[in-house]
């Protein structure tokens, strides 16, 4: 399929971008890699493309006083992966920057374009009205649903595609979002939005607002991390199954714990009661293998993807016992 | 069109020797050039395109500056087959998936499918044609060469210029680290065991020249 046209709009300010977009009906361009799949392939349209590429603001990674880190939305993943500090501080985030996509695509593709990239449902980016193209029915429910969610779906069953949420969602990230009328900060589960809430939307971004950064807390004493994705082949691929940890230890036990999967759900999957179940615990076999079972209690398979279950326990599992 | 193109250069190659294939994947573009890059001032980057509209862009390709008219939704990888003739890159998914459209930006292996040629403006572009040596192959050419590194060859300019890429920022790489780094170049025909062992000596080779 070619490239529908557009009007193309680069502009050199944020200011002169709200303008562009609060004329409605315009799409941010940053690295281009999923908004470009996404126009040639007709999984939506729009008359404007409005590039952030040369808005320097954006490009910047930040260490501030307090010890946090502020990372530009313009950031590409190699230059996440590839952050001294951010290896030394965040070596989660890091390592799961390495797992997205391909050496291209991470040189080409930024931090914000990954957090609001499209899903990858064959059915969406295929040529069919779907619930999230705000048609009548989720064509994953009867259809091919191998690759879709086990927890969180309702009236579409997405997974969220990218490595880094899960991630910084361990991590307690915030995102700094910039509008007209001015900047404010949320907690990264209130940016990636579940289809109860607004199933034709991943974000809780306004068409008119940018995501302008991200924004890591400084990590305490004793904290650990790590991400690990399984995917079906060894080249690039989507997470099949994938879990972060972030955990606090204070003489051999976990003082606090967050843990997040991929691959799971619409959006980055929270684990509350298996965090629960491990924190003011020290390590063993029984504790993990209560907390992998917990993780997937409320699970509901679909006829092909229930396989996924036993995949995210054996996961957990394994991921937990090697903090042990 | 894009299918009347592959089936078009399925056909030229068709009768031609694996030599030839290699020279032609190889050969220096004919297009009109502004010249030096060093001898040109630089060119401030369109900021408008309205749709459908022709807008000038300058494009600094294998060394050379170019100067020509493009529509906003036209592809660095339509621009740099169509306009300057370079048919190193090649056309195979159009979406990110294969990287036979790898071409090197800023020194970086990136995909021409997925990058609007306005947005490759002021940027150093390097296609598998820019890194013959006179009429020498180049070393991760000539290493491709030398390890029968193809069956059909589409893939084969993409995978140059991903190795070149990689060796960059990792002149030593060990064979994991060449998976890896390769891993966003497919083939068809499989042949990855000679194209791994052609980064290999690759490797070597540019320590040698
Ligand atoms: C073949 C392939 C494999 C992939 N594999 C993986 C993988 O394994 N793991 C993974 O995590 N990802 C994967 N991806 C996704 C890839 O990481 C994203 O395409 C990339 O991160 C998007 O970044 P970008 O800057 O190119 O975004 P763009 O394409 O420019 O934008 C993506 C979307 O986000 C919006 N947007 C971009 N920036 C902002 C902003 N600052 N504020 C508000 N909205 C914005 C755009 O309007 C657009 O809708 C893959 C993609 C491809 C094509
Ligand atoms: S043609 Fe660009 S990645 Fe396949
Ligand atoms: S040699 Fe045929 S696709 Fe790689």
């Amino acid at each position: 399929m070619t490239m529908p046209n557009f009007t193309y709009i680069r502009p050199k300010s944020l200011k002169e971008t709200f303008q562009h977009l609060s004329a409605g009906n315009a799409r941010i361009h940053a690295g281009g890699t999923d908004l470009l799949g996404c126009l040639r392939d007709g999984v939506f349209t729009t008359e404007k493309v409005v590039s952030i590429t040369r808005i320097d603001e954006l490009k910047r990674v930040e260490r501030l006083k307090d010890g946090s880190f502020r990372i530009g939305a313009l950031t590409t993943i190699t230059e996440l992966a590839n952050h001294p500090l951010i290896k030394e501080r965040y070596p989660a985030l890091a390592q799961a920057a390495l797992e997205v996509a391909s050496p291209q695509l991470r040189n080409q593709g930024t931090v914000g374009g990954n957090l609001c990239q499209k899903p990858r449902c064959w059915y969406y980016r295929g040529e069919f009205n779907c619930t999230r193209k705000g048609g009548a029915r989720c064509f994953a429910i009867l259809g091919e649903n191998q690759y879709h969610c086990v927890l969180g779906g309702r009236g579409c069953y997405i997974v969220h595609p990218s490595d880094l949420a899960p991630v910084l969602m361990a991590y307690g990230a915030s995102i700094e979002i910039t509008g007209a009328g001015g900047t404010k900060k949320i907690p990264i589960d209130k940016l990636l939005v579940l289809p109860e809430q607004a199933i034709t939307r991943e974000t809780a971004l306004a068409p008119d607002e940018v995501l302008t950064a991200v924004l890591l807390p400084p990590m305490a004493q004793g904290s650990r991390s790590s991400y690990r994705k399984v995917r079906a082949r060894g080249s690039w691929d989507f997470a099949l199954a994938g879990v972060a940890l972030a955990l606090r230890f204070y003489e051999g036990k976990v003082t606090s714990a967050k843990i997040v999967l991929s691959g799971a759900a619409p959006i980055p999957w929270r684990c509350p009661d298996s965090e629960k179940i491990i924190t003011g615990q020290s390590l063993n076999d029984e504790i993990i293998a209560r907390a992998a079972a917990a993780a997937m209690r409320e699970a509901r398979p679909m006829q092909y993807n229930e396989y996924k279950i036993e995949l995210f326990k054996g996961l957990i599992t394994e991921e937990l016992a090697a903090y042990k | 069109m894009e299918e009347d193109q592959k089936e078009n250069n399925g056909q030229r190659r068709k009768g031609i020797s694996r030599r030839g294939f290699i020279q032609l994947v190889g050969a220096g573009a004919i297009a009109t050039t502004l010249g030096d890059v060093s001898k040109s001032s630089p060119v401030e980057a369109a900021e408008a395109a309205e749709k459908g509209e022709m807008v000038h862009v300058s494009l600094q390709v294998n060394g050379r500056r170019h100067r020509f008219k493009v529509e906003s939704r036209w592809t660095l990888l339509d621009v740099l087959r169509e306009k300057l003739g370079l048919t190193g890159p090649k056309l195979g998914c159009g979406r990110g998936e294969c990287g036979a459209c790898t071409v090197l930006i800023d020194g970086q292996p990136r995909y021409a499918c997925l990058t609007l040629a306005l947005e490759a403006e002021g940027k150093a572009i390097l296609t598998v044609e820019g890194l013959l040596r006179d009429d020498e192959l180049g070393p991760v050419q000539k290493a491709f060469w030398d390890n029968d590194a193809m069956q059909c060859g589409y893939c084969t300019p993409g995978q140059i210029m991903a190795a070149e890429g990689m060796l960059r920022v990792n002149p030593n790489p060990s064979l994991d680290e060449i998976r890896k780094g390769m891993s966003g170049n497919l083939c068809r025909c499989g042949s990855y065991a000679h194209i791994f062992k052609a980064v290999e000596q690759a490797a070597k080779l540019k320590q040698t020249v």
